[in-house]
């Protein structure tokens, strides 16, 4: 059972965005809010203004694998002055996965973003640098989609020459 | 003991040139750490005085590829990374020599995914695999010293045709 604090938190979210929220969920005691995509920026602006979850502690992704709604981006909030956490979550589909950046409500999101878009190719709309974080960036692949063969596709990562002088 | 009589009290003695060198190089292995995951902490332990490198001759990890002579790859490598260790290799002075420290290194190990180089001998010319994860420091100065003894055995004099 999440803490009543965040259940106040979640009943004042949904009475103020009545078509936003398409959701909620109770998992290992905490309250996740699942949001529809066109308005995930104004509930975590929201959040962060009325309720001082000043804290984002994550941003991660998940493909889902599933015809409708393939990717879900999950935030990680924590308010420290309340001591309680909640779950955001959106989904979208995967010929038109874009989700709207967060960076500019929290700084802090850029590299979670950047993540997100390299390992799973979800665009962030609006992301002040929107490269990839962990692979080179000609790769072209994103290798955590549950399509992407495990031990990669050969060749497509490049090692370095082995004979330096060589012309 | 004196020098006097060490060297029989006439101030010289005889080897071959060869020789000389092999005893000069083995006993002055200097490794480059390249630290690059949870193996490197086993090759720290290697290097201090409990396991004490410095007794082969090897106590002064280089942190700088032109002062060393052997490559220590201690860890799961990226195909970022291995261009990056590349380059280290390609800066060291002949001759010299490269150990691929545990299952990683040598083989990709339990990282059997699509980042990581599935063993360092796809880039580096490997002289000694140890196996393990980690390998212990006994490990490792096992490795040193087979390195050791494979250039006792080597001739590092050629004549020019
Ligand atoms: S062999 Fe084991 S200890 Fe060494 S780098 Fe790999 S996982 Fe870490």
């Amino acid at each position: 059972m999440a803490k009543e604090s965040v259940l106040a938190v979640s009943k004042d979210v949904q009475s103020k965005f009545t078509d936003a929220v398409l959701g909620t969920a109770e998992h290992a005691g905490d309250h996740i809010l699942i949001v529809h995509r066109d308005y995930v920026h104004d509930v975590l602006k929201f959040l962060k203004e009325e309720h001082h979850f000043i804290y984002l502690a994550d941003i991660v992704a998940a493909d889902r694998f599933t015809e409708d709604d393939r990717f879900e981006v999950i935030y990680n909030l924590m308010s420290l002055r309340d001591q309680h956490r909640i779950f955001v979550k959106t989904r979208v589909p995967e010929d038109n996965p874009v989700v709207p950046t967060a960076t500019d409500i929290w700084k802090g999101a850029n590299w979670n973003e950047r993540e997100a878009y390299d390992m799973f190719g979800i665009t962030f709309q609006g992301h002040p640098d929107p490269r990839r974080i962990f692979m080179p960036e000609d790769f072209k692949y994103h290798p955590l989609r549950k399509e992407f063969p495990l031990i990669g596709v050969p060749g497509s990562l490049e090692l370095p020459n082995t004979n330096p002088d060589a012309e | 003991m004196s020098m006097d009589n060490t060297l029989g009290g006439d101030g010289f003695l005889t080897t071959k040139l060869d020789a000389l060198v092999n005893w000069g190089r083995s006993n002055a292995l200097w490794p480059m750490p390249m630290g690059l995951a949870c193996c490197a902490i086993e090759m720290m332990a290697f290097a201090g005085p409990k396991y004490d490198a410095a007794r082969f001759g090897s106590e002064v990890m280089r942190f700088s590829p032109r002062q060393s002579d052997v490559m220590i790859v201690a860890g799961w490598c990226t195909y970022k990374m291995s261009h990056a260790i590349r380059r280290v290799w390609d800066q060291m002075p002949d001759p010299k020599w490269c150990i691929a420290m545990g299952a990683c290194a040598s083989t990709g190990g339990m990282h059997r995914c699509y980042g990581v180089v599935q063993g360092v001998d796809n880039f580096l010319p490997v002289d000694v695999y140890i196996s393990g994860c980690p390998p212990r420091p006994e490990s490792l100065l096992n490795a040193l010293m087979q390195i050791q003894e494979k250039i006792r055995n080597e001739h590092t004099l050629k004549l020019d045709a």
